[in-house]
């Protein structure tokens, strides 16, 4: 039976709202498949992957620590796609950011500095992010160069430049030669909330990104801006908003936020800064961006989501005794629902009978 | 309701019936049980609004969609046309509003392309000079299609129908693009055409036009058919009538105000374009004074959208002079700069260029709007300011829409357009320039708009109007000037502007290539 899309007349708010979920919805029924496949109970494992890790304070606790990166990196990068803008490259800014502060923090172990030490780093880190993404913004905007394949390609310069550093000039002498730096002094980390926890004051700067993006996306100029230029671009230019100029703003802001989500994951939970410090925030926060509708606060929940399935892929390592690749494959196969099911709100699906078919001409 | 084409002609058969053609688009109804009867020997008019449901019709008919019911018959046999070479396989001919041809290819290659490729190519071009030649279309075959001016394109299309002899000949809105003279002649090839005793179907809502060629009218509204007619036994009044459904209203000429102070200067604008096939604009001078309406006329694609892009400053003039918006030059200011001086811009695409189509009205009022109408304070937007400028102009020009505040998409095109013009003029700029103001907008709508253009600047403003509508420009323009090629002719007084006269400046006369100062000023007097 064929099947036809059908443009809406106004898109659909109701579809809005279900689209995130009919996707997860999707997702758990085709992990269910795959587990079946490869000889896991699918029920069992499904609650390993997305309860089990509810049941429990600490982890609940690990939800929160995992979920602040990806929150501060998917706002950032839904300011850019909203305005049609590709950074890709959220991964390589976080990774410079936790470099350029992690300098400080090298530069002053074990000198007893003041209390500046952390200030100085979130703003080194912050301005290094900001920095680093604006290279493939201005080479778009000046050479025409794809956005998505500079900033992608600059992820791997930086985590190379960071396996340099750590296996090279700031190796922790007292480190048996393990690629790291030494452990930060208590002035260069970033204070935990809680005893027993590692739920940190970035979780606190996370939320206020939050809010401060839903306010300026929702009632200022900036963001009715960031919106008309990706929705209508020649209408942009008519409202008198340059583009260009607008390439460089979001993938500034945006490598701010990677930058400032990178030092505060090596000067928070980490304490140090080595190769691995990322389990891919930056790239899984494009599904949150996506899984979160573009919207501040739905890129809020989607974050906790999909830390979810980090903590629930590491507890499945040992419980089902499967590759931690499988949380990849679960974050694949949910953006690819995510993005699917988002072409609902605009178009409604069909089904159309088979038309006879009839001789041309005469009959 | 007249039935004159069946009377005379019961015993013969008709080439083409369509018998209570429905189309549905999702939940839009855009062809209801119409019915048509197309005779050889006969032009009968195919008469509507915009949305009326004309090209749904000519789609259906031409197998490019199929209809959700009813039937096609050809000389009295029931046909499914599974597509359009199917139709031209019976000999179907179409002429489309919007053209497809190849800019960088030739006449000859154009025409080839859309053959069935059966005869050799030198075979085939020496066919094109034959056709061209018999029905006095003339056409160099070996030219590429972007030196040709819009009109000659057309004639590339009719030439490549009729290279294939059809039986049925298919126009739609030909003349839209057309100077008067260039539109005579057509009118004499289609006369010819019909007396070989072909049926033609002439699509248009240029009601003079109709009744001079037709022999029949069918008249849609809203996707049904309210009548079946002669035209030359009805007047432009009642044609009119049928196919707005109620009269229109004229527009009220404003009461005798003296223009003032030049508040709009171009002064020899000259600007290449972005575009390679884009026009340069050449030495384009004119001044519109404060309380009169200056037209701009001409023919699609000789400068119009680029002189709008200087004007609005979504291009910037290579020197300030070029530009003077109420005494300040403005040649190198930004749109935004330009709004700030008091003047305000409607550009000819609703969709995408003067609106955002997926953003609601009160958002698009601030797309305009943001610059000078205190809808922004520190930065944050003032959403109470915004929505009452969507209920100002709602209110003021008859806004209709389902909702206070919808996307701008789900609005008519005459809604949209009232809209866009009422979200200017609620801001009473200093100088206003229009692009096509009623293009593709309903006769109602049409009035509306015109009559509000005609009040701003009856208030003081300098309104600029670019339109392809000579009839529009006459009705309530003070002067106009002709558009060719990038230049600009010297205005003509509304008095002394005859079609004719206006007709030779759209073709080109004392303009262009000999454009000299005195040829312009002896047409120009």
């Amino acid at each position: 039976m064929p099947l036809v899309l059908e443009r809406r007349q106004e898109r659909s708010a109701a579809i809005a709202v279900i689209s995130p979920l009919l996707a997860i919805a999707l997702t758990f029924a085709t992990m269910a498949v795959v587990f079946a496949a490869i000889g896991k109970n699918p029920l069992y494992a499904l609650y390993v992957y997305f309860v089990e890790p509810l049941t429990d304070g600490y982890t609940l606790s690990e939800l929160v620590v995992k979920a602040t990166p990806l929150v501060m990196i998917g706002v950032g990068l839904a300011l850019c796609y909203i305005a049609n803008v590709w950074n890709i490259g959220a991964e390589g800014q976080f990774t410079i950011g936790a470099v350029a502060g992690s300098w400080i923090a090298v530069a002053t172990n074990g000198t007893n500095a003041g209390h500046w030490v952390l200030p100085a780093m979130l703003a080194a880190g912050t301005v290094a992010g900001a920095l680093y993404a604006m290279i493939p913004a201005i080479c778009k905007v000046r050479f025409g160069a794809s956005e998505i394949l500079t900033s992608l390609m600059l992820v791997y310069v930086a985590d190379f430049f960071m396996d340099y550093l750590v296996r090279g000039p700031w190796r922790d002498p007292h480190g048996m030669n393990f690629p790291t730096t030494a452990d930060f002094d208590p002035v260069a980390t970033v204070p935990t909330l809680f005893d027993g926890s590692r739920v940190h004051a970035g979780s606190i700067a996370a939320l206020i990104v939050v809010m401060l993006a839903a306010v300026i996306l929702g009632r200022t100029i900036k963001g009715f801006e960031i919106r008309l230029v990706g929705a209508a671009p020649r209408a942009a230019r008519f409202a008198g908003f340059n583009a260009n100029q607008l390439v460089v703003f979001t993938f500034a802001i945006s490598g701010a936020l990677a930058g400032l989500a990178g030092i505060i994951e090596v000067a928070g939970p980490i304490g140090h800064l080595q190769p691995g410090i990322s389990p891919g925030y930056g790239f899984t926060a494009i599904i949150v961006a996506f899984l979160g509708r573009l919207n501040p606060v739905g890129v809020l929940i989607a974050g906790l989501f999909l830390a979810l399935t980090f903590i629930g892929g590491e507890s499945a390592q040992i419980a089902l005794k499967v590759p931690l690749d499988l949380t990849k494959v679960i974050q694949g196969i949910l953006l690819f629902y995510v993005l699917a099911c988002d072409s609902l709100i605009v178009y409604r699906v069909r089904f159309i009978a088979p038309q006879p078919r009839a001789a041309t001409g005469s009959a | 309701m007249v039935d004159s084409g069946s009377v005379g002609r019961a015993f013969r058969q008709p080439l083409l019936r369509a018998v209570g053609i429905t189309k549905h688009y999702g939940d839009v109804l855009a062809n209801d049980g119409v019915d048509l009867d197309l005779y050889p020997r006969q032009i009968h008019a195919l008469l509507g609004e915009n949305g009326a449901g004309k090209s749904t019709l000519v789609k259906v008919i031409y197998g490019l969609i199929q209809p959700t019911a009813g039937e096609l018959q050809w000389m009295g046999q029931p046909i499914v046309l599974t597509g359009p070479a199917a139709a031209r396989a019976l000999g179907i001919g179409v002429v489309f509003q919007h053209f497809s041809l190849f800019d960088n290819l030739t006449v000859a290659e154009n025409v080839a392309l859309g053959l069935d490729g059966a005869e050799s190519f030198a075979a085939m071009s020496a066919r094109l000079a034959q056709v061209s030649r018999d029905y006095g279309l003339p056409l160099d075959p070996r030219r590429e299609v972007w030196r040709l001016s819009v009109g000659e394109r057309q004639r590339i299309e009719i030439v490549r129908m009729l290279m294939q002899d059809p039986k049925l000949l298919i126009l739609d809105e030909p003349t839209a693009v057309l100077t008067p003279q260039e539109a005579d002649q057509l009118f004499a090839v289609l006369e010819r055409l019909r007396d070989e005793g072909r049926a033609v179907l002439y699509i248009s809502h240029k009601l003079d036009e109709v009744k001079r060629l037709c022999d029949t009218a069918t008249i849609l509204r809203a996707g049904r058919k309210v009548a079946t007619c002669d035209p030359r036994r009805e007047t432009v009044a009642s044609l009119a009538r049928m196919m707005v459904g109620a009269d229109i209203g004229e527009v009220k000429p404003r009461a005798g105000r003296a223009a003032t102070t030049p508040r709009l200067v171009i002064r020899d604008l000259s600007l290449a374009p972005d575009d390679p096939h884009g026009v340069t604009l050449r030495n384009v001078s004119l001044e519109v004074r404060g309380g009169e309406i200056a037209g701009i006329a001409g023919v699609a694609g000789n400068g119009q959208d680029e002189l709008f892009a200087a004007l609005s400053g979504e291009r910037i003039a290579d020197s300030a002079d070029a530009v003077i918006i109420d005494g300040q030059a403005a040649g190198e200011m930004t749109i935004t700069q330009r709004r700030k001086l008091g003047a305000a811009f409607v550009p000819e695409e609703r969709l995408g260029h003067g609106t955002a189509p997926r953003m609601t009205l009160s958002e698009n009022a601030l797309l305009t709007g943001h610059a000078a109408s205190g809808m922004v304070h520190r930065g944050f937007v003032d959403r109470l300011k915004t929505l009452a400028t969507v209920d100002k102009a709602t209110e003021r020009f008859d806004v209709r829409k389902a909702r206070r505040d919808p996307e701008a998409v789900s609005l008519s095109g005459g809604n949209l357009q009232k809209f866009m013009v009422g979200r200017e003029i609620l801001r009473e700029p200093g100088v206003l320039v229009v692009s096509q103001p009623t293009w593709g907008v309903d006769a109602g709508a049409a009035a509306v708009i015109r009559q509000a253009l005609v009040d701003l600047s009856a208030r003081g403003a300098a309104v600029l109007v670019i339109s392809q509508d000579l009839d529009e420009l006459m009705e309530i323009a003070d002067r106009i000037a002709v558009m060719f090629h990038g230049r600009l002719s010297e205005p003509i007084d509304r008095g002394r502007a005859t079609r004719e006269k206006l007709g030779l400046l759209m073709g080109g006369a004392g303009l262009g290539t000999a454009g000299t100062g005195e040829a312009r000023r002896a047409v120009g007097a």
